[in-house]
Parts: structure tokens; C-alpha cells; sequence
């Protein structure tokens, strides 16, 4: 009953809160959302800890490879060879998601009665988030590839509703229908892929799929006939499903959604864009990591597109100006660290990073929130500063939330913040991997490490130390003539303007009127903070250090490579190093550049004007798809529509045929007299005609 | 006069008899009217679920059959219904309430109107229930009058072009059909459809036949590029009429190609089954990317229908169980969404008369019950898991993978589109700040509304989640099809993906990646 319980306890609230939301009213609605919550995650915590710190799993049969409960709900779709029911299934990788699905959600559910209090549509927003973590408790739960893409499309909508939550805004809008139709583009290779592998394997549920690919290490690896190629079978369904990580995932190429969701409330994006949805496709790869080691073709993709989106998502973070956006890219730079992980077989490591990363994150997201709460609703670090007296909690916590980011820890040793474990296990595993594709991630990784402590050390500056900056960069635009091509977004940050400093009575009156966030809104920040601290020490063993302990901890949920994990205990000394010398270089940098020199990153963008709009403006692929995919389609859609359904078929083809249609109606009206029983007897006598005609004709009698 | 022998023929013409009685109703009793019109549908409705109830899903045959002569020694009085026809009854009683409701603030005409309705109700209940194959053609033709009369006299401005463009259309491909039902009395010697499934017609004729027969059902369904009809009639019909005509007229033709094309000219369906691929996923690509650029809702939501009845001709010619079951779930969800999505559209319409997607913006602060109707449908247009438009997509395309991976690549591009029209509809209609002065006053769902849209939301959501009982009713039938057409086409029968594994080989077990073709295959693998 309690796995049932977690499930849909979230359901239930999301169903009060939103059909009955209206009547119960706003404040019964918050409460019962989160109560529900909460309960989900204490018994979450109550099946993990069994799992983590005791015997595993309770009441878990070891069926087939991997020691797992299986709760049958309903049937779902049954045709042919394809059995298709409702299971809830979970083993230890779906404990681990359940409790940081929960755990967030509840806290993020917590912190929202603070933040929302003033919105008038809060119940609706309550059910929104219960109903998201219903969806994602059903994707985690999944014991079969249809229900993990009813999660997956179930998350998507409840994101769409989410981002898209303040309707009004047009930007809103347009971000929401965005974040749903790239997932969509995801969802298509997914899609694909499920098909593929119920093709190929004979089985849609996971335990006989993965039956039947460790069968293949017999029969030799499938070929199949794909469009017109004879491929390796295994390689085309996992790119494909990986086609659907990535859209989820917010990976190069299919990223473009998830800057443009920071639209939406921030504890949205906590929950949604950072802890939880986007790592529904690390979740998909590591649970599908039997069929993903048939292929290493695949895995080395993975690799690749981790590895870039970790590099090109921190670029692009180094250079923005919203602090909800350059969090934003940190996740999509996070995803691509787990990612790398996953590609080079190391799948624990890849999910602890995931575990580690959604305390932090959510963390650093709900710490914004505080800030953006503050600040009244501003979320532009130029127009911010100097908040540490104003408020002092939420600047620790976001310190915490940085340096757990950044992977603060002293190496050799188990003393760090969460990131530091996480992260350090993953570029070791890369470097431990090799090859082309491994030293490849390994060094965009550690860059990206770098850039990582700079960029978020430039937030930490920004936004608390320093001296406050008036509103000048609110959202007009700039009067000097030589920014005027700009939008208010594309000018750099000037921190050195002589004319505001020291000019308190000329700042905005956001500064002045900063105050500190309620309670609500802290203790769930506390909670965060302390996962954002031990989670990486307390659970390093299980995950990465001991690959014994690892074994018995994930207990077959999925698949352990002993040589990589060992061989990342042994890298060299300046591999073990190297993300921790990057991270201080990165400290350094920032510290250099925004407190000692602040007028350097104006001076650094002046002379490369090129690069910092290059970076600015996201490698410019919202211009690139509006391009190649947007504006074609929509060409062709109204080239078919004028030309080939309205002018050819109807103008031309049909014309003659309207022709005579005309002659004859201008005779049948002589006939017309506007009474239906004359058409309908005249139409009797005409079916009759017909029948008659065709029974004498056809020889019927 | 047992239950057995006598429901279908009650089923059948009480909607007639109904109209008969109203025929006497003195025209300014509006109000008996349409208490008279609704009661009648009702109780259709309520047969109809009592036969679904004792209806048999384990018999692949058909049931509750009366066969007693009739004109001459070969037209009879035959009725039966199978798996496969059975819901479309079901389907069509149940979208008749919710049409004579959405048409209660009709005040031309109203007892023509509500005739013309009841007498559409028994023909189209009537091509699913006759096994006969004159009969068939009487009722399959015979809803083209009401139909017809139904958008050009109660429909819009251009309704009589509209009207006339319909029923040519739609005629012309009958003519063929007649002929080649004509041709298939010559050369089986009977009209009777239970005989004629086990008629072996030469492979010769087969072709003939099949072109005949998919010039009609082509047109009816409606595939690309015979759909232009289908927009503009949308457009100028009542709002009763687009539901009827979405939820059940357009379904008529995959009946035909289920109850006639695949079982009696399988050798023909599986020559021309890659034809009909190109045309489905023509219809699912190209009519999506038309109605992305629709500026008027009912057009942007009739082309979608083509797009989804791309779904179900490729599901039927997959010729396998997954994609005839899919693209008969697909049939029927349709029939709930794309009418609940008329019905949707009729509700601003009757507030603003206008169809102009550019007139709305907003409605969700003044309509929030409207637009989380709207919403569920719409997310079931998009094909989410969870409503019933989902279950349907997912079939066609998996069981049509099986069969050719290009036709599934490019139906999946679907998957992508959808969501663009109809989001990209959704949020210039419901989202945004509301800031036309005319959208100001709007009202939310009455109760009236509320009664029609509701029990269409419960079923979608519900076949979402459970379509057993709708896939558990086609199974047998289905199974029984798939069986017969696989025997047909000289695929072995025994080997359910007999079909999947000819495209399925092994490697050498080294697994050393190249070595792909020379490998063995799998027993199974042979024709």
C-alpha cells in the first residue's frame, strides 16, 4: 500500500485542489496539496532508507536480474502479442527517484504557499504541481516503455500548464507551446524507439526486454531493416530513445526549450527544470542501461552530446543577465556531466550525480525565487547588488547552493559539498573510459567546470556583494545611441558606472525595499541546504566508491561496470585534481573580474564584440530552427493550402465540374418550390429511380 | 420477437419512427419537438449500450442476425453485427443526443431539422447493422441526402456550394462503388455480405474491385488529396451537423475498407497497401502542415480530421492486428474528440458568431470551464497518453512498423505537428490577456453545454486509461480479419509477426557490428 500511496496521494490533491479549488477555496487547497505531499515523501524516505542503509528493499522478490516490487493497477492495452498493463515498479533506482521526486516537490509545494500568496489563481497552480508529480511518480514507476511515455508526455503537460501558468504574458505563452513541442520533436525518436524495440525484443515490458537483449550476447546482435539501411538493430532503437532523453533532457540541439521555461513561476522551475523532469531522461538511459551496453555506438553518442551540451550550455551561461537564465544553463550543463556518465557505463555515478544536482539545484532555484521575492518581482542581476545585508539568510543559503555547484571539497579526502563527490566521479570516469570519446568528455568537462565556478560566482557577486545598482537596465531601452541596436538584454554589465555609485537616494526602490523572505519560504531552503551539503558524502559509497557496495545497493536496477569504476579510482594525480584546480581558476576569475576589476567584463566584451553576442544570444539557435524548421513549414503549409487544396483541386480540377454543378442548379431551381417534402420526396423518388435502374441493370432479379 | 432477433431492427428504424411521429407534430410545438427528437435518441442510445451489454466479444462472427428473404430471391432483409460494427452503432447513438442537444437554440425549421436528424440516425445505423450489400448501398448513399440538406439549408453563408461540393464529391466515387458491388453480385451470385467474406473473387477482378470500392471509401473518409470537401462543409454545416459528420459519416469509409476492401479483396489491399501508405501519410503530413496555417477554427480542426484519418487508413492496410485494432480504437476516439471539438467550437460560435481564430484571445478568465473542456480535448487531439487519442496513434504506428519502418518514421512526424496546430490553436484562442471588448460580457458553459461536453470528457479520459472494453470488443473480429487476410496474402498465419521477422535478421554472435547480412535468419523468418 505504500508505494500506491506515494503514487497517487499526489493525484488525489491535484484532483481536490483543481476541480474543487473554486469551492474550498485557496488556503484548504495549499494545505491539502502539501499534507498530501509531504505523507508521499516520508514514505518515500521510509522505503529508501531500507534500501540504503539496511537489508534493500522490503518485501522486493528478485525477479529475473533486478530485486524489485511489482503492484499490478489495471489493465491497459491488450492486442495481439502486446500486453500492456499499469504497474507500478520499483527497485532501487526507482526508490532513489522516488524520494527526490518528493522530497522536492513537497518542499517546492512548501516554499509556493510563501510565494504564490499573492496570486490569484493559487489552487490552480497547487493542482498543476500535485498533478506534475503525479505524472513523474508514474514515469519512475514505469515497468514497461508505454507507461514510461505516459509519464514523459504527463510531465510535458504539466509543464506546458506550468510555464505557461501566467497566461496573460505573452512570452509565457510562447514558452510553454515551445518547451511542448521540442519535447514533442524528443518525443518523436522516443516514440520510434519503443516501436523499434518492441519490434526487435518481441516485449514492451522492461524485465522481458532486457531478457531478450542479454539473450543477443547468444544469437549475436539483430539487424534490422530500417527505412532502407540494414542496421544494427540495437544502435537505431537506442539513438532513437535517446532522441527522447534528449529532448526531455534539454541536450544540444533540442536545449532551445529550457531557458525560455524560466517563464514560468520559479518554484516551477525548480521543481520541473531542475531537479525533477529534466532528469527524466538520465532516469530513461540508466533504466534502460541493459539495452544501451548492447550498443556501444550509441553509448559513444551519448557521450558526445553530453559532453558538448556540458561545454556549450556553460558558455552560454558565463554571459546572461537574468539569474533564473544562467541557473538554467547550469542545468542543462549539469544534465550534460550525467550524460557523460551514462555514456561511459558508469551509470551510478550518473545518478548521483542526478541525486546531488536536484538538492543543490532546487536549492539555488528556490534561493533565486527568494531573491526575485524580494526584489519584488526583479530578476535582472544588473539591477541587483549588494543584497547581503538585506538578506542574509537567503544569500548563506545560495552560498551554499554555489559551493555545492561548484564542487568545493579538498581531494583525497571525503570532506566536500554534495557536487564535489558527484561531480569529481564522473570526470574521472571519463578520463578512466578513454578513447577518443572519453578524453573528448573529460576535457570538456573539466572547462566546463571551470566555467561553472565562474558563472556562478558572477551570480554570487552580482546579485549579493558589491554595491547596489539602480534599475537602469529595466526593460527599456538603452539611451546611448551606440547600445541602441541592442536590446536592454545585449548590453554588458557596468558595474564601474561612476554615477551610480554611492548614490543611494538615485537607486531603484527595489533595493530599499528588499526584505527577507517568510518562514515558509525558508525552512524549505534549510531542508534543501542540508541535502545540498551530506548528500554527497553520506551516500558517496554506495554510488561510486565501493563498487561491492554499489552492487548490492542497486541490486541489479541496473548495470555496474566494475573495470570503469575501478579504473576511475586510479586515474592520475592531476586527473583527480583537475576539477578542483578548474573550479578555483573559475573562483578566482569571478572574484577577479566582478569585486577586484568590475570593470573587466565590459572592456572583455567591447573588444569581442563578436564572441560575447555569439555567447549573448545562446549560439543563435532560436534564429537558426526559426529558420530551417519554422518559417519552412509554415510556407509549405500555406503553399499546399493556396495552391495545390484551394487552387488546384478546387479552382481547377472541381471548376469543371462546378461548371455543369451551375448549369444544372439553374435549371433544377425552376424546380425548387422551398418545401423540404418536395426535395425529400423528389429525393425518395431518385433513390427509388437508382435501385430500380440498378436491379434491372445488374441483373439483380 | 425475441431480444435477440428483433433489438437491431428496433435500433435501426426508431430514429424513422420517431420522425414519423413528429411528421404529425403540429410545427409550433418547438419545445415536444425537441423533447420528442431528444427522447427518441435517447432510448436508441440506451438500446444500443443494452446490445454492446449482450453482445459477445469472444464470437468472431456475427450476432443477434436476421436473414429472411426479401425482393426477389437475393436482396434480403439481413442484419447482424460483429465486433468491428458494433461500436460504430454504439458510437453513432451516443453522438445523437449530444447533436440534438447542441441544436436545442436551432429556431428555423425545427421539426424539419429534427426529422432530417432522426432519418440521418437510422441510415447511418443502418450501413453498420445490414449485411446486405444493396441494403448497404441504400443507407451508405442515403446519408448523403440529410447531410446534405442538413448544411444547405440550416448551414452558413456559402452553404449551397458547400452542400453541392459535398455531395458530388462524395457521389461520383458511389457511382464506381455501385458498379463494382453490381460486378461482385455477377460473380458470387448473392448480395448476402456473410457469404460474400467467404467468396474467393478472382485476383483479376480483385483489382478492379478495389479501385471501384476505394473511390467511394477514399472520398467518404475523407484521404488525401479527395478531401476538399471536407473543410468547406465543415465550415458551412450547424454545428450538429460538423458532429455528425466528423464523428460518424467520415468513419463510414474505414468501416468500408474494413467490411469489403481488406476480407474480400486481400490480394488487391495487400497490392495496393503501399499506395494507400503514401496517401495516409501524405494526409497525416501535409494536412497538418494546412491546418497550422488555418485562421479559421472549424477549417484548422477538419484539417486535422484528415490528418488522423491518415492514422486509421494506415492502421487498416498494416494489415495486422495491432494496426487494425489501433485504427479501429482510433475510429471511435475520433469520434468522441473531434466531435467534442465541434461541439467546442459551436459553444463561442452561438456566443459570437464567428469562426475567426483572430476574434478570440483570452476566454480562459471569462470561460475556465470552457477551457479546461477544451484543454482535454485538445491534449486528446495531440494524442496524449492518458486520452483516448492516444491508444489509437500509438497502435496504427507501432503495427505499421512491423510492416515498413518509412511509413512509421514519417507518420510519427504527426506526433510533432499535432501538437503545433493544435497548441498553437489553444493558445490564441484561450491563453492571452483578454483584451477585445467584445470577448468581455462572454459567458461560461450552461448547463445545457455542460450536459453534452462532460460525459464526452469522462470517455475520453476514460478510454485513456482503460480501452479495454473497446479493444476487447474489436479483438475477435479483428483477430479473425487479420487471420483470414494474412491466409489470403500467403503470410502463415500460425506466426503471428511472420511479417516482422522477414525484416529481422542476426548478426554473427561475435557481435562484431558489419557482419549483417550473411547471418542466418530465424526459421520463422520465411513467408
Amino acid at each position: 500500500m505504500i508505494i500506491q500511496a506515494i503514487v497517487f496521494l499526489p493525484l488525489v490533491g491535484a484532483l481536490i485542489a483543481g476541480l474543487l479549488g473554486r469551492s474550498i477555496g485557496h488556503r484548504p487547497s495549499e494545505f491539502i496539496t502539501t499534507g498530501l505531499l509531504l505523507i508521499a515523501a516520508v514514505l518515500s524516505w521510509v522505503v529508501f532508507i531500507p534500501i540504503a542503509f539496511g537489508d534493500g528493499l522490503v518485501g522486493a522478490t528478485a525477479d529475473g536480474h533486478a530485486a524489485a516490487i511489482k503492484i499490478e493497477v489495471m489493465r491497459w492495452i491488450q492486442v495481439g502479442g502486446m500486453d500492456l498493463r499499469w504497474t507500478l515498479r520499483v527497485d532501487t533506482l526507482t526508490s532513489i527517484m522516488l524520494v527526490v521526486v518528493t522530497t522536492v516537490s513537497a518542499l517546492v509545494h512548501v516554499y509556493s504557499i510563501g510565494y504564490m500568496e499573492e496570486d490569484p489563481h493559487r489552487s490552480r497552480f497547487f493542482a498543476y504541481l500535485s498533478l506534475f508529480t503525479f505524472a513523474m511518480l508514474m514515469l519512475v514507476t514505469a515497468d514497461n516503455f508505454l507507461q514510461m511515455f505516459f509519464g514523459w508526455e504527463g510531465v510535458g503537460l504539466a509543464s506546458y500548464l506550468l510555464i505557461g501558468f501566467w497566461y496573460t504574458r505573452p512570452a509565457a505563452n510562447a514558452a510553454a507551446m515551445k518547451a511542448f513541442v521540442v519535447n514533442r520533436v524528443g518525443d518523436f525518436g522516443f516514440a520510434l524507439g519503443i516501436f523499434g524495440a518492441f519490434f526487435v525484443l518481441g516485449h514492451i515490458d522492461f524485465d522481458s526486454a532486457f531478457a531478450a537483449a542479454e539473450g543477443f550476447s547468444e544469437t549475436g546482435l539483430p539487424v534490422m531493416h530500417f527505412l532502407s539501411w540494414n542496421l544494427d538493430a540495437m544502435t537505431v532503437i537506442c539513438l532513437l530513445l535517446f532522441m527522447g532523453a534528449m529532448g526531455k533532457s534539454a541536450q544540444f540541439l533540442l536545449h532551445t526549450w529550457l531557458p525560455d521555461a524560466m517563464e514560468g513561476p520559479t518554484p516551477v522551475s525548480a521543481l520541473i527544470h531542475a531537479a525533477t523532469m529534466v532528469t527524466a531522461g538520465v532516469f530513461m538511459v540508466a533504466r534502460l542501461s541493459p539495452l544501451f551496453e548492447t550498443s556501444p555506438t550509441a553509448l559513444t553518442v551519448v557521450i558526445v552530446i553530453g559532453a558538448i551540451t556540458a561545454f556549450f550550455a556553460a558558455t552560454v551561461g558565463l554571459v546572461q543577465n537574468d539569474i533564473k537564465r544562467v541557473i538554467a544553463y547550469s542545468t542543462c550543463s549539469q544534465l550534460g556531466y550525467m550524460f557523460v556518465a551514462l555514456g561511459v557505463g558508469a551509470y551510478s555515478a550518473g545518478v548521483f550525480h542526478l541525486f546531488t544536482h536536484a538538492f543543490f539545484k532546487a536549492l539555488l532555484f528556490l534561493g533565486a525565487g527568494s531573491v526575485i521575492h524580494a526584489m519584488h518581482h526583479e530578476q535582472d542581476m544588473r539591477n541587483m547588488g549588494g543584497l547581503r545585508t538585506k538578506i542574509p539568510v537567503t544569500y548563506w543559503m545560495m552560498m551554499i547552493g554555489t559551493l555545492a555547484l561548484t564542487g568545493v571539497g579538498i581531494p583525497f579526502t571525503e570532506i566536500g559539498f554534495a557536487g564535489f563527490f558527484s561531480k569529481d566521479s564522473i570526470i574521472e570516469s571519463a578520463y578512466a573510459y578513454g578513447g577518443n570519446a572519453g578524453i573528448f568528455a573529460f576535457w570538456m568537462l573539466v572547462i566546463a567546470a571551470l566555467f561553472t565556478s565562474f558563472y556562478s560566482w558572477r551570480l554570487v557577486h552580482l546579485t549579493f556583494h558589491g554595491s547596489p545598482r539602480d534599475a537602469q537596465h529595466a526593460h527599456t531601452a538603452h539611451p546611448d545611441p551606440a547600445h541602441a541596436a541592442f536590446e536592454s538584454h545585449d548590453e554588458p554589465i557596468d558595474d564601474s558606472n561612476a554615477d551610480d555609485h554611492g548614490d543611494h537616494a538615485h537607486h531603484g526602490s527595489a533595493y530599499d525595499h528588499a526584505h527577507e523572505s517568510p518562514n515558509v519560504m525558508l525552512v524549505p531552503l534549510y531542508v534543501l541546504a542540508a541535502g545540498a551539503v551530506l548528500s554527497g558524502v553520506v551516500f558517496y559509497s554506495m554510488f561510486f566508491h565501493d563498487v561491492e557496495h554499489i552492487e548490492h545497493f542497486f541490486a541489479g536496477s541496473l548495470v555496474v561496470d566494475h573495470e570503469l569504476i575501478e579504473a576511475a579510482h586510479h586515474v592520475p594525480f592531476w586527473v583527480k585534481i583537475s576539477a578542483t584546480v578548474a573550479m578555483l581558476i573559475g573562483f578566482v576569475a569571478a572574484w577577479y573580474m566582478y569585486i577586484r576589476r568590475p570593470e573587466t567584463p565590459a572592456r572583455l566584451a567591447a573588444t569581442n564584440p563578436g564572441l560575447y553576442r555569439f555567447l549573448l544570444n545562446k549560439w543563435y539557435f532560436d534564429e537558426l530552427y526559426n529558420t530551417i524548421f519554422v518559417r519552412p513549414v509554415l510556407y509549405i503549409g500555406t503553399a499546399v493550402w493556396k495552391g495545390f487544396d484551394d487552387w488546384l483541386v478546387d479552382g481547377k480540377i472541381t471548376e469543371g465540374l462546378g461548371r455543369r454543378v451551375q448549369n444544372v442548379t439553374s435549371w433544377v431551381v425552376k424546380l425548387q418550390s422551398g418545401y423540404l417534402y418536395h426535395y425529400a420526396f423528389a429525393m425518395l423518388i431518385g433513390i427509388a429511380a437508382l435501385l430500380t435502374w440498378a436491379i434491372a441493370a445488374g441483373g439483380l432479379i | 420477437m425475441t431480444f435477440e432477433n428483433s433489438i437491431l431492427t428496433i435500433i435501426t428504424w426508431l430514429p424513422v419512427v420517431g420522425a414519423a411521429i413528429l411528421l404529425f407534430t403540429p410545427r409550433t410545438s418547438v419545445n415536444a419537438i425537441r423533447w420528442m427528437a431528444l427522447i427518441v435518441t435517447v432510448v436508441v442510445f440506451v438500446l444500443s449500450l443494452a446490445l454492446w451489454q449482450s453482445f459477445d466479444p469472444s464470437n468472431p462472427g456475427f450476432q443477434f442476425v436476421v436473414n429472411m428473404p426479401w425482393i426477389g430471391d437475393s436482396i434480403g432483409y439481413r442484419v447482424g453485427v460483429d465486433g468491428i460494427s458494433v461500436l460504430f452503432v454504439v458510437l453513432t447513438a451516443l453522438l445523437m443526443p449530444a447533436a440534438v442537444i447542441a441544436s436545442w437554440e436551432v429556431e428555423t425549421r425545427v421539426k424539419e431539422y429534427m426529422i432530417v436528424f432522426l432519418v440521418l440516425e437510422t441510415l447511418m445505423i443502418g450501413v453498420f447493422t445490414t449485411l446486405d450489400l444493396a441494403m448497404f448501398y441504400v443507407f451508405f448513399e442515403g446519408t448523403l441526402l440529410p447531410m446534405f440538406l442538413i448544411i444547405g439549408i440550416w448551414g452558413g453563408s456559402a452553404r449551397i456550394q458547400a452542400s453541392y461540393k459535398f455531395f458530388f464529391y462524395t457521389f461520383i466515387g458511389s457511382v464506381l462503388m455501385l458498379l463494382a458491388m453490381m460486378a461482385m453480385y455477377w460473380d458470387a451470385g448473392t448480395t448476402d455480405i456473410t457469404r460474400l467474406l467467404t467468396h474467393q473473387f478472382p485476383a483479376g477482378m480483385q483489382t478492379w474491385l478495389w479501385l471501384a470500392f476505394f473511390a467511394s471509401l477514399a472520398v467518404k473518409m475523407p484521404m488525401w488529396p479527395f478531401h476538399r470537401w471536407l473543410p468547406e462543409a465543415h465550415v458551412q454545416a450547424p454545428t450538429a451537423g460538423s458532429v455528425i459528420l466528423a464523428a460518424i459519416l467520415l468513419k463510414l469509409g474505414g468501416y468500408g475498407f474494413l467490411r469489403f476492401s481488406l476480407p474480400m479483396f486481400p490480394d488487391a489491399s495487400d497490392m495496393f497497401a503501399d499506395f494507400v501508405f503514401v496517401l495516409s501519410v501524405a494526409a497525416i503530413i501535409i494536412t497538418s502542415m494546412v491546418a497550422l496555417v488555418q485562421t479559421d477554427i472549424k477549417k484548422l480542426i477538419a484539417y486535422s480530421s484528415v490528418a488522423h484519418m491518415g492514422f486509421v487508413t494506415m492502421g487498416i492496410f498494416a494489415g495486422n492486428a495491432l494496426g487494425i485494432q489501433g485504427a479501429m480504437f482510433q475510429m471511435i476516439s475520433h469520434g468522441i474528440v473531434s466531435g467534442a471539438l465541434f461541439l467546442c467550437v459551436g459553444v463561442i460560435y452561438d456566443r459570437m458568431h464567428t469562426r475567426e481564430i483572430s476574434a478570440y484571445g483570452g476566454l480562459v478568465e471569462r470561460m475556465p470551464q470552457y477551457a479546461f473542456a477544451f484543454m482535454v480535448f485538445t491534449m486528446a487531439n495531440v494524442g496524449l497518453p492518458g486520452t483516448s487519442g492516444f491508444v489509437g496513434e500509438f497502435l496504427t504506428m507501432i503495427g505499421v512498423f512491423q510492416v515498413n519502418t518509412w511509413v512509421a518514421f514519417f507518420a510519427a512526424f504527426g506526433v510533432i505537428f499535432s501538437a503545433c496546430y493544435a497548441l498553437w490553436l489553444y493558445r490564441r484562442v484561450i491563453f492571452g490577456a483578454l483584451t477585445k471588448d467584445s470577448l468581455r460580457g462572454i459567458l461560461d458553459l450552461n448547463l445545457r453545454e455542460k450536459l453534452v461536453l462532460y460525459p464526452l470528457l469522462v470517455l475520453t479520459v476514460v478510454f485513456g486509461f482503460y480501452p479495454a472494453p473497446i479493444l476487447d470488443t474489436t479483438a475477435a473480429a479483428v483477430n479473425n480479419l487479420v487471420t483470414q487476410y494474412a491466409t489470403a496474402t500467403g503470410v502463415d498465419p500460425a506466426v503471428a509477426r511472420a511479417e516482422a521477422q522477414v525484416q529481422l535478421d542476426h548478426a554473427a554472435p561475435s557481435g562484431e557490428g558489419e557482419a549483417a547480412g550473411e547471418a542466418p535468419a530465424e526459421p520463422a523468418a520465411a513467408h
